[in-house]
């Protein structure tokens, strides 16, 4: 039995330019205790499909055609097409949060400040279930124990604030399930989560679905999420579904050229070095832009660029609020050491809150040190960048730019693009005007935009050409050192593919050398030469990418890496495995990685070029050398 | 939490310390001083015997000792003619032009400036604040754009004008008489009932003039935050629940729309004295703008200095009680540092 059928459903917006179509013709079904993916990038129109089940459509959206038919499974509600309801009367309201409920990507937001979680989650009890405030606080326990709340009873009077994300996800999920819903919509619930947050979760609705024998549609962009989650796939490009089909189908024999496309552009682990990636929409890059934009550095292939010695860095933030004096700290960074080859990429991975951030913005000059030394070789053998006078300094930030995360709020809306790009040329006072505007447009070329665009604003972009332009910006000074900050992670897979590639042929052709910063192992499997793992302040793993990816040492790689959905129905996530260790918790890690606070953490090197943090090792090997 | 209040109030000292500098040398800033400006008047017209008795009073009030002297005379930190006898110790001090005690010329008007002034934040946040909700939870709306017209109509007005309109409308209409903050019979009597309603019955004309400006000002605001918080994803969590939206909007987005309101208290105060001083005189009002104004003109040192350190005085309380305030009502303030990381 189908809990939803959607029968050629039609969504259009009025705006000002006229009717936009949104969803076009869509039909498809979620059966009962199924899960079923709606996959499409952004602006597919998946989040369309999703309000229009929950009647959360804006005003200026009017469902033009076609049915939302939902049959309770429990038999308590009549069937009902959702289509026809006023979305704002009390049939509606009436199902909304007790039959369908939803959960939502950015469970920082999601969830009300100044309210407490057991307030927030025992509400939607309180309004359908009929129930008095104390059996609701009964009932939001029972749904806090469900999702694994470490402390049900103190969590309810927790503010979301004091909880981490992916404890905020899992109140979330707990305030959709209070009724019992017969259909979950999930809308991206894993995207803004790390790793093995993000395994945590899957699990979490996997058993959930199956203790209230419920039907999911988990709407995705991630083909990694939908192996592992999905029953039946549905894949949506610009309002109208391109193929349907179970999963076992869409992924051994994909039969939509869009989905075959989407496919190739996903970076997974068992890529040869030499593979890559089909972008939707590949970037053509002229050659003769590349050939004048030619990096010389004076710096042989292979030889220390950058080199990171002992590093630590420690915040302070006020503890226990307003109302008491003492500070507390955390330590972002414990002698870290890193050297960063000439004519490399390096890849920082680690979990948020890593300190990988603060590793990049420390190699900026952009961060003052507790302790040891940045080292930068500029042709004349490596030198301390704290030591640089204000003229070195300059001429270094000529040589060392930065690409940001999220390529909406690092442009400024105000600036045209040509702006944006000649104003590194402006406050380094290089060339004359003729010669900035001949670099702007070479520069517009070496990332695959039209020199036409030059004089419109940051808001006439989609993000993967913003992307591009924070690019060309970083590269109008002709650095030879890029540190791109997540470069991606704000991007669909399609985007994706195309800037990992541009980036990729911009460090050959450019003769560029990477700090490529990132949360996606499969990312900088892609594009990185070695990788360095972090995990809280310290750097655990590092050697060559193949080397760590296929046989990972350090007890958090191998919880990180097996954490990683794969886009491959014969590679699933082990569940069973993930809840059992701590992964991230330095002093659960077993011997010789074990860490307690204040133990240095030194790496070791296991196999050639392959070093782990395991200090244990160094004493018994020093005890050794002693005895 | 007392911990952190007493914290507050020993760092409100040196503040105060540092304005009173300031406001004692920004009005020594014109040259001469009261009684100097008298001399030189009196000499021009040739009378010797007040010249002497003014050189008396200028000695007695120590007039003419040094700068630092006179500020440290007047806070009371320094040996004076009288010995240490200044704000510390409780003398307000002297004003010259009233020829009375500091105390005695502002004391009646002090009571008359709470109430005005507590009438008309009251008028303010009972007038913005439905229409602030009405315009944000409708926007674009006939009754928005109405309401949005009249804020600018009230924001650009200015306030005597309206002063003096309402004055005559309430004059011809409810025989009320013009000026002042009760009718004329009652000045002087001690308080009764119907002296109480003819404050009450004055109270109207000048808490609707002081008061629009800033309620126009408090409905675009409250309009803006709204519409800000409207759009956040928790809103669509609590719609998802399936919360009626008139509960929905009181619980979530109009209790996040708060805040700036309650931080507003403290800024409130002042502006409200001074804001309030131009109207004042045109209506007549017994309140300490006027005096303040007049005792500026005429280099009333001593009257003005009071004057302005009761209202910074008054601004720093207002602001610590919107600190605790605001402690109260966000649970991100008072225990911000439990978050985890």
């Amino acid at each position: 039995m189908d809990v939803l059928a959607i029968e050629g459903l039609t969504v259009d917006f009025k705006t000002a330019e006229g009717r936009v179509r949104a969803v076009d013709n869509v039909s498809f079904s979620v059966p009962q205790k199924k899960t079923v993916a709606l996959v499409g990038e952004s602006g597919s129109g998946k989040t369309v499909i999703s309000q229009t089940i929950m009647g959360l459509l804006p005003p200026n959206a009017e469902i033009s055609s076609g049915g939302v038919i939902l049959s309770d499974p429990g038999g308590t509600e009549p069937q009902v097409d959702i289509a026809t309801l006023d979305r704002k009367g009390t049939r509606m309201r009436h199902l909304r949060g007790n039959r369908v409920a939803i959960i939502f990507q950015e469970p920082m937001t999601s969830l009300s400040p100044l309210h407490t979680i057991g307030d927030q989650i025992g509400e939607a009890a309180l309004l359908h279930r009929n129930v008095s405030s104390a059996e609701a606080r009964e009932l939001t326990k029972e749904m806090l124990r469900l999702v694994q709340f470490p402390d049900p009873e103190g969590a309810i009077s927790a503010y979301p604030f004091e909880l981490s994300g992916g404890l905020r996800q899992r109140a979330m999920i707990a305030m959709a399930m209070i009724c019992r819903p017969a259909l979950l919509i999930a809308d991206e619930p894993t995207t803004a989560l790390d790793v093995t947050i993000q395994a945590e979760i899957l699990k979490l609705i996997k058993d959930v679905q199956s203790e209230l024998e419920m039907s999911v549609l988990m709407i995705t962009h991630d083909f990694g999420v939908v192996a592992n989650m999905a029953d039946d796939v549905v894949v949506i490009y610009h309002g109208e579904i391109m193929e349907k089909g179970s999963s076992q189908q869409l992924f051994s024999a994909p039969q939509h050229p869009y989905l075959k496309a989407l496919l190739k552009a996903v970076p997974g682990f068992h890529m040869d070095k030499n593979e890559r990636l089909q972008p939707i929409r590949p970037i053509v890059l002229p050659s003769e832009a590349l050939q004048t934009s030619r990096v010389d550095c004076k710096v042989a292939p292979g030889e220390p660029l950058v080199q990171v010695k002992n590093i630590r860095k420690e915040f302070f933030s006020r503890k226990g609020g307003l109302f008491s004096g003492q500070s507390k700290s955390l330590l972002a960074l414990d002698d870290i050491n890193l050297t960063i080859r000439r004519g490399e990429c390096l890849g920082l991975v680690g979990e948020s809150g890593s300190g990988k951030t603060t590793v990049a913005r420390a190699i900026l000059r952009a961060l003052p040190l507790d302790r040891g030394e940045i080292l930068y070789n500029r042709g004349e053998g490596l030198q301390n960048i704290h030591e640089f006078t204000n003229k070195q300094l300059m001429e270094y930030r000529q040589r060392v730019q930065l690409i940001f995360q999220d390529p909406f709020s690092s442009l400024n809306p105000r600036m045209t693009v040509n702006d944006i790009l000649t104003e590194p040329l402006q406050i380094h006072k290089v060339g004359t005007a003729e010669t900035q505007a001949e670099r702007v447009r070479t520069l517009m070329a070496l990332v695959g935009l039209d020199p036409r665009y030059l004089r419109r604003y940051p808001h006439s972009f989609s993000g993967g050409q913003r992307q591009r332009i924070g690019i060309a910006r970083a590269l109008a000074l002709d650095p030879e050192f890029l540190l791109c900050d997540e470069p991606t992670s704000a991007l669909d897979v399609s985007v994706q593919a195309q800037i990992l590639n541009l980036l990729q042929d911009l460090k050959r052709d450019l003769n560029l050398t990477y700090l490529f910063v990132s949360h996606n192992l499969a990312v900088v499997d892609y594009i990185a030469d070695r990788v360095a793992v972090m995990c809280r302040g310290r750097v655990v793993e590092i050697g060559k990418t193949q080397e760590v990816v296929a046989n990972p040492i350090h007890p958090y790689t191998k919880a990180l890496l097996s954490a990683v959905p794969e886009p491959d129905l014969n590679a699933p996530l082990d569940f069973d495995a993930l809840n059992k260790t701590r992964a991230s918790d330095p002093t659960a890690w077993p011997a010789p990685f074990r860490l307690e606070d204040g133990t240095p953490p030194i790496l070791v090197e296991m196999e050639p070029e392959h070093f782990v943090c395991a200090p244990a090792l160094v004493e018994t090997s020093r005890q050794g050398t002693a005895a | 939490m007392l911990d952190y209040i007493l914290r507050r109030i020993i760092t409100m000292v040196p503040t105060l310390l540092v304005i009173s500098f300031l406001i004692f040398l920004i009005i020594e800033l014109p040259a001469g001083d009261y009684i100097s400006n008298q001399i030189a008047a009196l000499r021009s017209s040739g009378e010797a015997s007040a010249v002497a008795k003014l050189e008396f009073l200028r000695a007695e009030f120590a007039l003419d000792r040094p700068f630092l002297e006179r500020y440290l005379i007047w806070v009371g930190l320094w040996s004076g003619p009288h010995g240490f006898d200044g704000l510390l110790q409780g003398n307000w001090g002297w004003s010259f032009e009233f020829n009375k005690p500091v105390e005695e010329v502002i004391g009646p008007t002090l009571p008359m400036t709470i109430i005005l002034n507590f009438t008309t934040i009251l008028f303010v946040y009972i007038v913005s604040f439905p229409i602030g909700i009405y315009s944000a939870t409708r926007q674009y709306s006939w009754g928005d754009y109405g309401f949005t017209f009249l804020g600018y109509i009230g924001l650009a007005t200015p306030n005597f004008l309206l002063g003096l309109i309402l004055l005559y409308l309430f004059n011809r209409w409810f025989g009320l008489s013009i000026g002042g903050l009760m009718a004329s019979e009652y000045i002087d009597q001690p308080w009764s009932m119907g002296k109480a309603l003819s404050v009450l019955a004055h109270l109207v004309v000048p808490t609707i003039v002081i008061g629009t400006a800033g309620t126009a000002a408090m409905i675009r605001r409250l309009r803006a935050n709204l519409l800000d918080e409207l759009h956040r994803q928790y809103v669509t969590t609590g719609r998802a629940k399936g919360l009626k939206e008139r509960k929905l909007l009181v619980k979530y987005p109009l209790r996040m729309a708060l805040n700036p309101f309650i931080s507003d208290i403290g800024n409130l105060i002042p502006s409200l004295v001074s804001g309030s001083v131009i109207v004042s005189v045109v209506l007549n009002l017994p309140t300490v703008g006027p005096v303040l104004l007049s005792a500026l003109q005429s280099q009333d040192q001593f009257l003005a200095g009071f004057v302005l350190l009761f209202v910074a005085g008054l601004t720093l309380v207002g602001m610590l009680v919107s600190d605790l305030l605001l402690a109260v009502l966000d649970p991100r303030i008072r225990l911000g540092g439990r978050a985890a990381s």
